[in-house]
């Protein structure tokens, strides 16, 4: 694609080339660019002790924890759920598999506003569930356990989006050489399967993590914004820039500009990783 | 250990692709599963393996009943068209896979990988991944892989489809020797007559999901048992004819037939190349036709003939030393006699090629 774009733009006059160059380093450097570089500036304006201090008081500090501990329970188990469901649909013949697979993609259909209400509705005091969980005294809506199910909910697709087509290409034929040969069903998922599908595995690990940390509507709406409780990084973000406190607000925000750029690095990695492996001569280096 | 495969019947989504199968493999044989594609062959293999469930009937090994195993528990080796080898996994790993799952102990594992490794003559390439090697390697790695664990029966599907010619030859008469030296009952899979011709000790002949005759090569190759298997073995001229008072009656010529018996019915003829002998005059049985073409094929000579009458062009097969007396050229008039005629029960003329009667 790109090498016969190229062709064709060699052709156009210089004046078009220009013009379309201009135009798309334009919109890269005011909507990609400048913003990176501005959340960094406008972090850093008042010096780096008050960057370092703005990530290091306890709520910042909170709400780093909460993050992270709510990407470590939501992102395992959507791997874990994603590959079910990847294997599900694509190593069984049955009814309704297109239905199916279009419920996955439904987180990535609604907006998050939407998860974080379904979520309310189902656990909240009010809701359907509401009662009972009183009455157990668990709390869900407005805690953690809420916060992480509107998570799950939302970065559901990311490990099965990208499995699904992989299996499906890779076709069942190893895996019953291997059931031929003896092997048990963890047997040829951990010897078989997870060898060939792990670089796959990996970038939708990497994508579901990246939005896992990074959601903020979902999240929002479950949250109810307890301070050194409930307030995730982007939730925290919001509230700094909401009290005017911009420089903290902004420090923190690059915690997650910081994450993106790992994300776009790792994802880069597995991209190669997995090409080289697809190659027909394994071992030879791009 | 002998396979009996009897009354299997298996349909995908309401299409049958086998009714009602059935032969028996005898230990130690070396059987092919022959047939054109989506004949049900590999189903059939598949459902031997324990990989496919049929619908109704049963696969016997040693006379019992194997319905009720597991593919891991059937002690079966399978060798796949595309081989199917773990692609992560060195020559060695892939190899000693269904001993390691077993969980044998490492030095005997080692020992047997290096015997197997001899066997299929793939030593020094323990290290090698298969996207390293070539085709007929992977071939080897494949089936030394599926003999691991000893099986009592081999399966192998399609196992030189993937090769170039050259290999392909090569490897037939290894497998051939292979099997000749640790008599395994073998079943394979294979479109290719000339294959399972040369590979096997039997062949099992299928189409349409039914099993069309059983026997040696030779035997299905001279006792063909239908128009279908008179047709994938090789080629034929058909003859649209009559049977007639213990005659067959065609382009002019009468023959005596022992199926014609004192029957009246239209028929249709069934004549090889090499049984189509042809001389320079007239002898009895004997029919006019013109040569079209000579083109030498081998050992033999292939003559296209056109007869005036019968309908269709004819094509006779001649040695090479006949044909060096006859000294063909096209155009010349010839007298054609047929050898041999062939005539199926059941094969009855369909009305639109009986018009041209």
């Amino acid at each position: 694609m790109p090498g016969r774009s190229t062709v064709h733009l060699v052709d156009d006059p210089a004046w078009v080339r220009w013009t379309l160059t201009a135009v798309a380093l334009g919109f890269l450097t005011l909507f990609v660019v400048a913003p990176t570089v501005l959340v960094f500036v406008e972090g850093l304006k008042r010096g780096w002790q008050v960057y370092v201090d703005a990530l290091t008081t306890p709520e910042a500090r909170d709400a780093i924890r909460l993050t992270l501990i709510t990407a470590a329970i939501a992102v395992p188990l959507n791997t874990a759920f994603g590959l079910a469901a990847a294997w599900w649909i694509t190593r069984f013949r049955w009814k309704g598999k297109t239905l199916v697979v279009s419920l996955i993609d439904l987180p990535f259909g609604v907006s998050p506003v939407i998860s974080g209400m379904v979520t309310v509705l189902l656990f909240g005091a009010p809701g359907l569930l509401g009662p009972w969980l009183q009455a157990h005294d668990i709390r869900i809506v407005f805690a953690l356990p809420g916060i992480v199910l509107a998570t799950i909910f939302v970065t559901f697709p990311f490990v099965a989006r990208e499995l699904i087509p992989f299996l499906e290409t890779q076709g069942t034929e190893e895996e019953e050489a291997a059931h031929i040969l003896g092997a048990g069903g963890w047997q040829i998922f951990f010897r078989v399967t997870l060898p060939n599908i792990k670089w796959s595995l990996l970038y939708g690990v990497i994508l579901c993590n990246a939005r896992a940390m990074g959601e903020f509507g979902a999240v929002s709406v479950v949250s109810g914004h307890i301070r050194g409780e409930t307030n995730t990084v982007p939730l925290y973000v919001e509230i700094l820039y909401n009290e005017y406190s911009f420089a903290a607000a902004f420090s923190v925000a690059s915690l997650l500009v910081l994450l993106a750029g790992v994300t776009l690095a790792a994802k880069k990695l597995v991209e190669w990783k997995a090409r080289d492996l697809r190659r027909p001569e394994t071992g030879s280096a791009p | 250990m002998s396979i009996a495969v009897q009354s299997i019947v298996k349909a995908f989504d309401g299409h049958p692709v086998l009714r009602d199968v059935s032969f028996d493999v005898p230990g130690g044989e070396l059987v092919a599963l022959l047939g054109p594609s989506g004949c049900g062959k590999t189903t059939l293999l598949r459902i031997i393996a324990g990989l496919e469930h049929a619908d109704a009937g049963h696969v016997l090994h040693s006379g019992e009943p194997v319905g009720g195993k597991s593919a891991r528990d059937r002690n079966v080796g399978l060798v796949f068209q595309h081989y199917a080898l773990f692609r992560h996994m060195t020559v060695e790993q892939n190899v000693s896979f269904a001993l390691t799952v077993r969980r044998r102990p490492r030095e005997k594992v080692r020992a047997r990988v290096s015997e197997l490794l001899r066997l299929v003559q793939l030593e020094g390439l323990e290290r090698r991944f298969p996207s390293q090697l070539s085709g007929g390697q992977r071939q080897r790695v494949a089936l030394a892989r599926a003999l691991a664990t000893e099986p009592s029966v081999l399966l192998l599907d399609e196992p030189f489809g993937a090769l170039d010619a050259r290999v392909r030859k090569e490897l037939r008469t290894w497998l051939r020797r292979l099997h000749d030296e640790i008599h395994v009952t073998t079943l394979f899979v294979t479109h290719d007559q000339e294959e399972a011709f040369e590979v096997a000790d039997r062949v099992v002949l299928m189409d349409g999901g039914r099993v069309e005759q059983v026997g040696t090569p030779r035997e299905v190759f001279d006792e063909p048992a239908s128009p279908f298997v008179m047709r994938f073995l090789g080629s034929v001229n058909i003859f649209q004819g009559r049977l007639e008072n213990g005659q067959a009656l065609f382009g002019g010529i009468e023959v005596p037939h022992p199926a014609a018996s004192d029957r009246v019915s239209p028929a249709r003829l069934y004549v090889r190349p090499h049984e189509l002998v042809v001389h320079h005059d007239p002898v009895a049985g004997s029919f006019p036709a013109v040569v079209l073409r000579v083109t030498p094929i081998g050992s033999a000579v292939r003559v296209e003939l056109d007869a005036p009458t019968v309908e269709n062009p004819l094509s006779a097969e001649v040695d090479a030393e006949r044909a060096a007396r006859l000294d063909l050229e096209p155009g010349d008039h010839v007298w054609v006699e047929p050898r041999r005629l062939r005539v199926f029960d059941g094969d009855a003329v369909d009305s639109l090629t009986a018009s041209g009667l």
